[in-house]
């Protein structure tokens, strides 16, 4: 009877320890798992934040957290757009400590267009000229002191930019 | 070769604005040619410019990017005179590099 108790408890023991080793083991791989993905962490191409479908999931990838929208980022687009092949879009913000500006059309096949790393010493602001497939919301993230901040606006597009 | 980079860097003084143009297809991998076969993505990844050694400003894009891409910004210091070197690569391996003296 005793031998089955300890064999029993044995198992018990066993099985326990298994449990807390795939735990420690699970733990230490999310930091490797996530890490290589946050683009404004290292200077590596965002390949998988580019490949992302939907706006929320490519900044998800890019940065990792969520922005929050704010009135300091300034998002100059037009309000309708004739060519979807050249739509000129600017960002800029009153922001202090930015590290990088990203752009985003949630309407298009990847929504982010656009990640610019801003060094210390280059002014957080920058113009430059992007596809929309159709209407779409347009997307300004600005990362400053390592928190996001977003404003965003409607283009309405008459011709889109994808062969349309 | 010409150069596929065309920038105008100019100095007031204090801080220099970078204006650059460059000519490249930007394929999306979206749009089909007139056969109805699918143009395969082409389309510039990174394109960063140094001014002293260091980065002042780093790209990186998608295929969202409107073909022959515009950009435009500024950065503190550069004295006219001064290189500022640009480069870029793109989704198939391919570069370009050029230098510009800031105005």
């Amino acid at each position: 009877m005793t031998t089955t108790h300890d064999g029993y408890l044995a198992t018990r023991r066993l099985i326990l320890k298994g449990a807390v080793t795939v735990a420690l083991v699970g733990l230490g791989n999310i930091p490797f798992s996530l890490v290589p993905t946050f683009a404004a962490a290292n200077d590596k191409y965002p390949e998988d934040a580019f490949k992302a479908k939907s706006d929320a999931d490519a900044i998800k990838s890019l940065y990792g957290k969520t922005a929050e929208p704010s009135d300091k980022v300034k998002l100059d687009a037009p309000e309708i757009a004739e060519n979807g092949a050249v739509v000129p879009i600017s960002v800029s913000t009153t922001l202090a400590d930015v590290t990088s500006i990203a752009l985003l059309v949630s309407e298009n096949p990847n929504a982010l267009a656009a990640s610019y790393k801003i060094p210390t010493g280059t002014m957080p602001s920058v113009a430059n000229r992007l596809k929309m497939a159709k209407t779409s919301n347009v997307i300004a993230i600005v990362e400053a002191g390592g928190k996001l901040y977003s404003a965003a606006k409607e283009v309405k597009v008459t011709v889109g930019g994808c062969g349309g | 070769m010409a150069s596929t980079i065309r920038v105008r860097a100019t100095s007031s003084g204090e801080t220099t604005e970078v204006q650059a143009l460059i000519q490249h297809p930007m394929d999306s991998g979206f749009v089909k040619d007139v056969k109805g076969e699918t143009i395969p993505p082409h389309f510039i990844q990174e394109l960063t410019f140094e001014y002293d050694g260091k980065s002042v400003f780093v790209a990186d894009w998608g295929a969202a990017v409107s073909k022959d891409p515009y950009v435009k910004f500024s950065f503190k210091g550069g004295k006219k005179g001064d290189d500022l070197k640009i480069s870029w690569v793109d989704n198939k391996g391919a570069t370009d590099t050029t230098t510009a003296k800031i105005q």
